[in-house]
């Protein structure tokens, strides 16, 4: 391939994953709304178009007529500069995630991502945790009591996690021997998932990520009944929307993470053995793909509204006392693996 | 000496959080099958029980007249004043009936005194909820609007025979 189609194909790539997210954020956001219903014996919103289906679009629109407001003791250019950042860790962190085994179109063969990096979970990492200062800025910018203590909460719990998170990773390097999450990926074949084989780890990376993700029972950098809003207290219109938008945009991140690293990614267990046509086996390893995520974004919707919010202390005493060691037992774990099993 | 076990002290598999999440994620995704509580309003409406108190309203006869004397005791006991009785004489039976029987719905406040005081069980509280006015003229509520037939309000009756 020349250079142009390659930059031709990412191009498609990028604007098709870019329009999957956004609609999967507005119908993520219709479907937290709907659950929460649910969970709680209601309807959930059922008067914009056909079962409320137009409800993300008409939230959209009155957001977008809202007066933005930026408070007399802000910031302006970090108040500004805060949505922005969190908008784009939220959309470039997906870059590196495959979503399908690679194909052959007209000749070529096409890997299903945007960007085949061979340190793409160092990547995300890295991206994920600049997320953290668009949470503090915001809080920081803002000139008002409730915002700071939400930044600050968010800076705190995001660097504890972040450790526990990084260990629980290490546990699946050491199996896969590669940071490309295309390797990762292939590693997991079969029912090798790596949920499997290190479920401590997938339990600290699962928790660690809603963490990360600020949501709840980790909501605390926005927890309303103590901090107004949190670090989202002094944002309107436009502005406020970036940051909810950027919200359900890391939860579909983090549940991609999540099942490319621990669920096996595209793969199917066994689904080569089946003698089915090449295109069908492709179409139900992508269609497995966004299963699991599906699923994974329920999860979270569901532990939402099921556990209440922790403490800020009995957060903290989670992160240090009992997610570190577990990642680290973690690490121990699997190198037994490898020394016995010789995986 | 030894520490007393205190009530809230958890025991291990409570400290480990993850079988209670367990319990709480599989009383949510039950909750989430079972019916709505949800009544969709405009389209389904709310059907009172006979001890509900809604819009007072003056009962009338199958002959179609008002069981009011006009004694004024309704709006003696009202406490936000809302209603005005002016009482003139008739040729029937009970000869004293209201001329004009006015409530202010913007004042009043559904206590269901004058239900309460009335010798005659002439006011009773109706079943209707749905008020709505555009200005303060219309939410003067003269005898036209408050006389109901009977039929209507018997189930409020056989509450308040039964209970007052």
């Amino acid at each position: 391939m020349s250079i142009l189609q390659i930059i031709g194909v990412t191009v498609v790539k990028i604007l098709v994953i870019f329009t999957m997210m956004m609609l999967t954020v507005s119908y993520l956001v219709y479907f937290e709304r709907k659950i929460s219903a649910w969970a709680q014996n209601r309807l959930g919103p059922n008067r914009v178009g056909w079962y409320g289906l137009l409800q993300p679009f008409a939230d959209v629109f009155k957001l977008a007529l809202k007066e933005d407001i930026v408070p007399t003791n802000a910031n302006k250019p970090i108040h500004t500069l805060a949505p922005i950042i969190a908008l784009f860790v939220a959309f470039t962190t997906y870059a590196v995630i495959p979503f399908g085994p690679d194909i052959n179109l007209f000749g070529y063969n096409i890997p299903l991502v945007v960007a085949d990096v061979n340190i793409g979970i160092l990547y995300v990492l890295a991206l994920s945790s600049l997320g953290v200062y668009a949470l503090t800025l915001a809080g920081w910018s803002s000139g008002s009591k409730y915002s700071l203590l939400g930044g600050i909460r968010s800076s705190a719990q995001m660097i504890s996690y972040e450790i526990s998170m990084g260990f629980s990773v290490a546990g699946v390097l050491l199996f896969a021997g590669s940071l490309r999450p295309v390797a990762i990926v292939q590693a997991q074949h079969g029912w090798m998932w790596n949920i499997v084989l290190q479920p401590i780890g997938f339990i600290t990376f699962l928790v660690a990520a809603f963490a990360e993700t600020n949501r709840l029972p980790f909501d605390l950098p926005e927890a309303e009944p103590e901090l107004v809003g949190g670090f989202h207290t002094e944002y309107s219109s436009m502005k406020f929307a970036g940051f909810f938008l950027a919200e359900y945009a890391n939860m579909i991140i983090s549940s991609a993470l999540i099942v490319t690293l621990y669920l096996g990614g595209w793969q199917f267990p066994y689904i080569e053995s089946f003698g089915l046509p090449a295109g069908l086996v492709l179409t139900i390893q992508i269609l497995s793909f966004f299963a699991k995520i599906a699923f994974l974004l329920f999860f979270f919707i569901w532990v939402r509204w099921s556990i209440p919010r922790f403490r800020y202390d009995q957060l903290m005493n989670l992160g240090w006392k009992v997610m570190f060691p577990l990642s680290l037992i973690n690490i121990i774990w699997v190198a037994c693996l490898i020394m016995i099993f010789n995986l | 000496m030894a520490l007393k076990r205190r009530k809230k002290d958890l025991t291990f598999w409570e400290r480990i959080y993850i079988p209670e999440i367990i319990k709480g994620l599989t009383l949510t995704l039950k909750t989430m099958f079972r019916p709505k509580f949800t009544v969709e309003y405009p389209e389904v409406k709310f059907i009172p029980s006979a001890s509900y108190r809604g819009r007072p309203v003056l009962v009338m006869e199958e002959n179609g007249k008002e069981r009011c004397v006009a004694c004024g005791l309704c709006s003696r006991v009202c406490p936000p004043l809302a209603i005005e009785v002016q009482a003139a004489e008739t040729q029937d039976e009970k000869e004293r009936y209201p001329v004009k029987f006015e409530i202010n719905m913007i004042r009043c406040i559904f206590c269901g005194f004058c239900e309460d005081v009335c010798p005659e069980e002439a006011i009773v509280m109706s079943k209707d909820y749905e008020l709505s006015f555009s200005s303060r003229e219309e939410a003067l509520y003269g005898k036209d609007k408050l006389l109901t037939p009977i039929k209507q309000l018997q189930d409020r009756i056989n509450f308040l025979r039964r209970y007052k």
